[in-house]
C-alpha cells in the first residue's frame, strides 16, 4: 500500500482555466488528477444535445484537456477522474479512445461509471414510490413533472474506486458529488470500507476543500492584495495517508497561497449545517477538527468525525421554467446616478404603453447597489454607473419585446449613454433546479472498464 | 466604547445554496470570536442585510475555525438561472457581512487591515 497519494483538482467548475490541469500533471508530483465539469445547468444542455446527436452529451473540454495531457499521463501514471462523462459516459469514451490511438497508445483502460441518470426512470421510479418532492420547499413533483429537463442522482465515492480497482487509468462518470472525486481514489489505495466513517469524513473533507480548485489556494481570499502571484496560482493538492491524515497543498514554485485563512473560508463555502454534512458516503461534523499550519503553503487535518451515511441519494432536477433577458447601458458625467433613474423609468414606461407585462422585472445600477443594496450610501459623485434591466416571463415574445426597447433610449433618452454593445438582448430560457431525495436501494450504479 | 467595521476582525466568504445564500464569517482572534457570538446575532445579521435577505438568517457556530456561518434566506432572487440579480450566487454576500459596523470596547484589538 502507498503511504502518501497525491490528488489534484484542476478544475472546479465548467469553465474553469484550461491550463491548471496542465500545469498540476507538468509541475510536480501527482498520482491522481480530479476534474469537475457539471453545473446545475449543465446536465441539461447535455440532454438536449445527446437528443440531437446520440454521439453528443459529454463535456468535450475534457477530451480536448485529455488530447494536450495524455502522454504526461502515460509517462507518470498519473490517473484521472472526473465528471465529464456528462448524460452519455460511453461516448466521452469512445471520444477518448480516438485521441488515444492518435497518440499511439492502444491500451487505455477507461472506466465508466453510470447509473445516476435518471431522467428516462422517472416513471418507473415513481410506481416503486418515489415521491421527488421538493427537498427545499416541500412542494408536490406534479408541479414540474410535465417540465423536467434532466433528472440525476448524486452518487458517491465507491463506483470509483470499483473501477479504479478494475484497472482504469481515466475514470468517467456522470453526476457524482464533487468531493467523491477525490474520496474515490483513497477509497481505491487505501481498502476504506462503508463503515469507517472517521476515514471517508476526512477524505470528503478534503475533497470538499479542494472541489472549487483554486479556492483554497488563494483565489476568492479576503486578503487578495497578500496574495503573491495570481497569474501563476497552483491549484491545489491532498496529500492524504492511509490513516486519512492529509495536508492540503499545491506544487512548489506556483503562485497562491494556503493557510489558515484560506483554507477556512473554504470549508465554509457553499455550507449548511455543519455539524450534518451530507454526502452519499458519510455524515461528516465539521465542528470536529483543527487546522495546523505548517508553513510553506500546507495545512494540515489529522482527525475529523463522521457518521454513517443516510439511506438516501439527493437528486438533482432541470425544469424548463421560462424565459428571461437582461439589458444594460453605460451611464456618464454629470448627474450620472440620477440620469439612470430617470432611463430606466422611460424604459419601464414604453413597455407599459405597448401593453406589455411581465411576471417579474429587476433595474439594478451597477457601481452603486446591484450587490449590496442600500447598506452604504449612494455617493456623492459618481462618474458612471451601468443601468442593468431585467424582465422574466413565460411567453418568449414578451421577453424579447423588452429587448427591443433598449438600444432606442440611447438617441432618445438623456445623453451620455453608451456601452450597448452586442445586439437586442434575447429571450434566453430558464433552466431551474429542483432538489429531491430518494431511497438508496432505487439506485442500480454501473461500472464498466473499457 | 469604539466603533469598527466587521472587516477589522475578521474575513469571509460567500456562496450559493439553491435560493438561499451562506456567509462563513472567520475571526482573526478567539477574542473576536467570542465577541462575534455575542454581537453577530441574526436579527443583528438580517437587519444589517435587509436590502439583500427577504427570508431567515440562521446563525451556526464553529468554535474550532472559529468561524459563524450564516445561512442568508431568499437571498438571491430565487437563485440560479431563475434569479434576475446581477449576483445571482451570493458570491458578494460576505463582503456585505464585513461591512457590517460594531461597538466595541475601547481596548478591544482591531487590527486596520486596508479592505
Amino acid at each position: 500500500m502507498k503511504q502518501l497519494v497525491r490528488i489534484g483538482n484542476g478544475q472546479g467548475f465548467w469553465g474553469d482555466s484550461i491550463d491548471a490541469p496542465v500545469r498540476l500533471v507538468e509541475d510536480g508530483p501527482l498520482d491522481y488528477l480530479t476534474l469537475d465539469y457539471l453545473a446545475e445547468v449543465t446536465m441539461s444542455i447535455m440532454q438536449r444535445q445527446k437528443e440531437k446527436n446520440p454521439q453528443a452529451g459529454y463535456a468535450r473540454d475534457f477530451v480536448e484537456l485529455i488530447d494536450r495531457i495524455l502522454p504526461t499521463l502515460m509517462k507518470k501514471n498519473i490517473k484521472v477522474i472526473a465528471n465529464a462523462g456528462g448524460v452519455n459516459a460511453p461516448a466521452a469514451a469512445e471520444a477518448l479512445q480516438a485521441v488515444a490511438r492518435k497518440h499511439g497508445v492502444n491500451d487505455l483502460k477507461i472506466g465508466i461509471v453510470e447509473g445516476d441518470d435518471i431522467l428516462s426512470r422517472i416513471d418507473e421510479l415513481v410506481d416503486q414510490g418515489a415521491t421527488f418532492e421538493n427537498m427545499d420547499t416541500g412542494a408536490p413533483f406534479s408541479e414540474i413533472r410535465d417540465r423536467v429537463k434532466s433528472a440525476n442522482v448524486y452518487i458517491g465515492a465507491f463506483p470509483l474506486a470499483e473501477a479504479l480497482s478494475r484497472g482504469a487509468q481515466i475514470v468517467l462518470a456522470g453526476r457524482v458529488t464533487d468531493p467523491a472525486l477525490a474520496l474515490g481514489p483513497m477509497i481505491h489505495e487505501f481498502g476504506w470500507q462503508p463503515d469507517d466513517v472517521d476515514k471517508l469524513a476526512l477524505g470528503t473533507l478534503a475533497g470538499h476543500i479542494t472541489e472549487c480548485g483554486a479556492q483554497c489556494t488563494g483565489g476568492n481570499y479576503s486578503r487578495w492584495w497578500e496574495v503573491p502571484d495570481y497569474a501563476g496560482i497552483g491549484y491545489p493538492i491532498i496529500e492524504i495517508q492511509p490513516d486519512g491524515e492529509f495536508v492540503i497543498t499545491k506544487h512548489e514554485g506556483t503562485g497562491g497561497v494556503v493557510n489558515l485563512m484560506g483554507v477556512s473560508e473554504q470549508i465554509l463555502y457553499e455550507m449548511g449545517d455543519p455539524k450534518n454534512y451530507i454526502s452519499p458516503d458519510v455524515v461528516v461534523d465539521f465542528t470536529t477538527f483543527n487546522l495546523k499550519d505548517e508553513g510553506n503553503d500546507r495545512v494540515r487535518i489529522d482527525t475529523v468525525k463522521g457518521g454513517p451515511a443516510t439511506p438516501f441519494y439527493k437528486v438533482s432536477m432541470s425544469y424548463f421554467a421560462g424565459y428571461k433577458a437582461s439589458g444594460q447601458l453605460t451611464i456618464s458625467g454629470p448627474r450620472a446616478y440620477e440620469k439612470a433613474q430617470k432611463v430606466a423609468e422611460i424604459v419601464w414606461e414604453r413597455l407599459k404603453r405597448t401593453g406589455y407585462t411581465f411576471q417579474d422585472t429587476r433595474t439594478e445600477y451597477l457601481g452603486i447597489s446591484s450587490c449590496h443594496g442600500d447598506i452604504n450610501p449612494v455617493p456623492k459623485q459618481i462618474n458612471e454607473v451601468v443601468l442593468r434591466l431585467s424582465v422574466r416571463d413565460e411567453d418568449k415574445n414578451t421577453v424579447n419585446r423588452f429587448g427591443k426597447e433598449i438600444a432606442p433610449v440611447i438617441t432618445n433618452g438623456p445623453p451620455g449613454i453608451t456601452g450597448f454593445a452586442g445586439g437586442r438582448p434575447k429571450a434566453q430560457e430558464i433552466i431551474a433546479y429542483w432538489p429531491a431525495l430518494i431511497p438508496k436501494e432505487l439506485i442500480q450504479t454501473r461500472v464498466t472498464v473499457v | 466604547m469604539k466603533t469598527i467595521k466587521l472587516y477589522q476582525i475578521a474575513h469571509a466568504r460567500s456562496g450559493d445554496k439553491g435560493s438561499n445564500s451562506n456567509a462563513g464569517v472567520v475571526f482573526y482572534t478567539r477574542a473576536g470570536y467570542d465577541l462575534g457570538c455575542e454581537l453577530l446575532t441574526p436579527e443583528r445579521v438580517k437587519t444589517h442585510l435587509q436590502s439583500i435577505v427577504k427570508g431567515e438568517v440562521t446563525r451556526y457556530e464553529l468554535p474550532n475555525l472559529r468561524a459563524l456561518n450564516f445561512i442568508l434566506g431568499d437571498s438571491l432572487g430565487g437563485g440560479g438561472s431563475e434569479s434576475l440579480q446581477n449576483d445571482a450566487q451570493g458570491k458578494t454576500h460576505g463582503q456585505a457581512m464585513l461591512l457590517m459596523t460594531l461597538d466595541v470596547p475601547d481596548d478591544f484589538p482591531a487590527d486596520d487591515v486596508g479592505i
